[in-house]
């Protein structure tokens, strides 16, 4: 698989101005608004500690809660299934799905699913999905994979997303009044939900006391999507367990909030049980997980909740747009966590930071990714995912620094000198950095030189 | 013969970092603000509306007041009478054409102006999305302070479905515009209006 | 009390005045300061880079300049920060580990352990806006950060507020990263280059005279983006505004 190129992509995302500058704003608005509901409650940082151990205590006794979280689910005539990978996950909801033979199914908004590609290997199948989630149907009309996890839409304008409701809803061509285009969706979509066969959900936490499991909408999509069919299937990552009902306090305080600076989700829906007359299936799914628990450095990214602030903060993200990672996950989250589903292709990602850190200071569940992204960068150089001119000039560079005498060579009083790095490595490196940079001027004398000459060299 | 679930339990056991001790949870309600004022301010925050109703309001003439084009009115309170009985419905799709929606909160919180409701407080819980507009009664004595009040509520152990509802349905998945009755209520009304007996 | 002198390679070589500007106060302060004349690098650059085996020969020749030093002491809370976090590529002697304890980046140094209050030298009638680089804030944390709900501290303002004549003004965005990040600068040289542009406008429209960071990194990239793009503000480091640099 091809090193994915960050750079590449983020060049082309800055080019279009306008959709830079508004998606920059936007999130760097929502990253604000968090701050502000932050700043308004006085725990906020004990609720993060509070959570990050909740869950940390969740991943190390992980195969219990599982086995009581299905437990009883089951008690309350709900049917669990496990998938080990993709694969699998997809084979079992299409089984289920074809054993009643629904032939349409409406969904909310799911990572995982979007992780298993499920969509194309239903359709394949003959099975009809709607998007329900109005950012996740711009991007299914589009045919482009959400950049956002909780704004899946945000790098579009509302030029774009007429143009893509003109062409496949028949929207009025030109007409770019939001509230003309949302209504436009709730009312082309309204027919699937009081048609479709089945519904499908995520799920934002799943509590092992209770066989509940949780799931946060704005739109009420989700509730629409499991309330109306007979048919709920619930695609739920082992991660998103935790202990009890009670927790469920901690969290859903801190995700809206992290999310989009709103003190909780239009709606925040529990399901425990069936309705009458309805069936209710849980696919609870590992698709790597157990492996990442193992890996002492990387495995506090299973707390992840999904809100997206990491996303909102990134400097990076904001003015490369999530598509430019090229994974289902994206921004920090997504370059700690891309990596273990294909190494080479997603080597870049960990270099596609500053390491400033915002992130690991607005995640809830205080993952902490820049130290994370840090490390990832070692086991790409020790696994040989470099690029050959970084490679290069690294080495270089470790020579020319590791001895004082070729140092001083290349610091000649001319500011950096040529002598002692590979030329190919100098042209990429001033050639790139005067783009859109000046170069410093070479001063007359080195610190070095100065030091000499007025102290004496002592 | 090896199950997946015996595959990603055996994985999860064999892998589990060095264990980490549950924290205790509070409730964090020292000094929280009065609840009924504090309710009425997030659940406005969230886009819902809170209609005033002096002591003796008759809820069923307040919500002909506020909707006086509605045609079909389903009511799941006895305070409420309606236009469409909701016993009579039979597929949750029938309730395509409510105008408004009535029910009773089983409690709110204050904290995030929430209302709870679940399959008893619905009826049929596809009520409470199909409607253009839902009214929900609340007795201002059920607001709890906050969020971790809230989940020490036994209905969240029986409950089958259980929403925590804050204001209507909203998105701004396009250009970061607002916008209010998203896909489910467009409108969601509260009103002050004390249980019976 | 002796302190080693550690100057960054970019210091050594672009920005010299930062150094004599360094070496002067610690001076002032009565200090015993000397320059290790061997010395290179912290190592930084190819630690950043997962690079540990090329990393090595830095570090290990940091130790030998150093070592005999009571505090290290550089302008450069980005090296200062490799050093006291990273620089692990050579086996953790207890002389490496005292070593990388006793290091401090110069704000840090200047207000915990000399505790210097006052600069009745300095004079910097200028409207200043202060960046406070990614390192000195979020890993070395001289400053409050905005993310966390803490009570408001920076130790770089408390030192600045001594300088008569100074003005400060802040930028909508206070504390967002500048797009520096070393090799980033470099290798992701597009969303770098955006971000150094977004910060100088962002001071710019603040009314700022002069950026002043106690990272010349930092200032390095934003100079060569406002040069660029034809934006009329000067930067200048930390150390010469308390050394009474006038301009």
């Amino acid at each position: 698989m091809k090193r994915l190129d960050h750079a590449e992509a983020a060049s082309r995302f800055i080019a279009s101005t306008a959709h830079e500058a508004f998606h920059d704003q936007r999130l760097w608005d929502l990253r604000q608004k968090r701050d502000r509901e932050a700043h308004h409650i006085p725990e906020w940082e004990a609720l993060r500690e509070l959570a990050s151990r909740i869950k940390e205590h969740t991943l190390s006794n992980l195969a219990g809660y599982l086995e009581a979280f299905e437990r009883n689910a089951t008690a309350n005539g709900v049917k669990v299934h496990w998938a080990r990978d993709a694969a699998e996950h997809n084979q079992i909801v299409h089984d289920i799905l074809s054993e009643r033979s629904a032939k349409t199914l409406v969904k909310s908004k799911s990572m995982l699913t979007e992780e298993c590609d499920m969509r194309p290997f239903l359709e394949a199948r003959g099975i009809e999905v709607i998007e329900t989630d109005l950012g996740e149907r711009i991007q299914q009309l589009d045919d482009e994979p959400p950049s956002h996890i909780v704004v899946p839409a945000v790098h579009k304008l509302r030029g774009d997303v007429s143009e893509v409701f003109a062409r496949t809803l028949g929207t009025e061509p030109g007409n770019e009044d939001v509230h003309y285009l949302a209504e436009s969706q709730r009312r082309t979509t309204r027919p699937y939900f009081l048609a479709a066969e089945a519904g499908m959900t995520g799920a934002n936490f799943a509590v092992a006391e209770t066989g509940a499991f949780v799931v946060c909408t704005n739109e009420g999509n989700a509730d629409l999507s499991a309330n109306l069919p007979k048919l709920h299937i619930a695609s739920i990552g082992i991660e998103k367990l935790i202990p009890r009902t009670e927790h469920l306090g901690v969290f859903i305080r801190l995700l809206s909030r992290s999310a989009l600076g709103s003190p909780i989700t239009q709606y925040t829906s529990h399901f425990r049980s069936p309705r009458e007359g309805a069936e209710m299936h849980i696919v609870l799914v590992d698709h790597g997980r157990s492996a990442r628990l193992g890996m002492a450095d990387f495995w506090p990214a299973l707390k992840c909740i999904r809100c997206g602030a990491c996303m909102n903060t990134c400097p990076v993200y904001r003015r490369s747009g999530g598509l430019s990672y090229g994974a289902t996950y994206s921004g920090p989250i997504g370059v700690i966590i891309d990596p273990t589903f294909d190494i080479r292709k997603y080597s870049n990602l960990p270099f596609a930071s500053t390491l400033n850190g915002s992130c690991t200071s607005v995640c809830p569940v205080k993952i902490n990714i820049h130290e994370q992204i840090y490390k990832w960068r070692r086991v790409m150089s020790e696994k040989r995912q470099l690029p050959l001119v970084k490679k290069a000039t690294m080495k270089a560079a470790g020579q020319v620094f590791g001895s004082p005498r070729l140092y001083r060579a290349a610091i000649s009083a001319t500011g950096m000198a040529i002598e002692g790095l590979p030329r190919f490595a100098i042209y990429n490196w001033f050639n790139k950095w005067g783009r859109q940079r000046e170069v410093p001027d070479a001063p007359e004398a080195t610190f070095r030189a100065w030091y000499l000459k007025n102290r004496g060299g002592r | 013969m090896t199950t997946s679930r015996d595959i990603i339990l055996n994985a999860v056991r064999a892998n589990a970092p060095a264990a980490v001790a549950l924290p205790h949870v509070s409730s964090f309600d020292e000094g929280l603000p009065p609840a009924a004022e504090r309710f009425r301010h997030s659940l406005e925050l969230l886009g819902g509306q809170f209609v005033e109703c002096p002591p003796g309001t008759d809820p069923d003439r307040r919500i002909g007041e506020l909707f006086p084009d509605a045609r079909v009115i389903c009511s799941n309170v006895p305070e409420v009478s309606g236009t469409r009985p909701l016993r009579a419905v039979r597929a949750a799709a029938e309730l395509e054409d409510v105008d408004v929606a009535v029910v009773r909160a089983a409690f709110a919180v204050a904290e995030t102006g929430s209302i709870f409701l679940s399959e008893a407080e619905l009826g049929l819980n596809a009520l409470g999305y199909l409607a253009q507009h839902l009214v929900a009664l609340l007795d201002p004595a059920d607001i709890l302070g906050n969020l971790h009040h809230a989940y020490r509520h036994p209905a969240f152990a029986t409950a089958r479905y259980a929403v925590l509802m804050s204001g209507p349905s909203a998105t701004a998945d396009i250009e970061g515009v607002l916008i209010r009755g998203a896909q489910g209520v467009r409108s969601l009304k509260v009103l002050p209006i004390p249980r019976r007996g | 009390m002796k302190v080693g002198l550690f100057i960054p390679c970019y210091v050594d070589a672009f920005f010299p005045e930062v150094g004599i500007a360094t070496l002067e106060i610690l001076e002032h302060c009565g200090l015993d300061v000397s320059y290790p004349l061997d010395q290179t690098c912290c190592g930084q650059p190819m630690g950043n880079s997962g690079c540990q085996d090329d990393a090595a020969p830095a570090e290990a020749l940091f130790v030998k300049n150093f070592k005999e030093f009571d505090y290290i002491v550089g302008p450069s809370g980005s090296c200062v920060h490799h050093i006291r976090a990273h620089f692990d590529a050579i086996p953790q002697t207890e002389e490496v580990t005292k070593l990388r304890a006793a290091t401090y980046e110069l704000v840090e140094f200047l207000h915990d352990v000399v505790k210097l209050k006052a600069f009745p030298w300095a004079e910097f009638p200028h409207k200043v806006g202060l960046h406070n680089s990614c390192s000195t804030l979020r890993a070395l944390r001289t400053a409050s950060a905005s993310e966390i709900d803490e009570p408001p501290f920076s130790k770089p303002m408390n030192l600045l507020r001594q300088v008569r004549g100074i003005e400060f003004v802040t930028p909508a965005r206070p504390d967002e990263c500048c797009g520096f990040g070393g090799t980033f600068s470099v290798f992701e040289e597009p969303v770098s280059a955006k971000m150094g542009y977004d910060k100088v406008n962002d001071h710019a429209r603040a009314g700022a005279e002069y950026i002043v960071s106690a990272d010349m990194s930092c200032l390095m990239h934003q100079k060569g983006c406002a040069e660029r793009l034809g934006v009329r503000v000067k930067f200048i480091h930390i150390a010469q505004i308390l050394n009474g640099a006038r301009a």
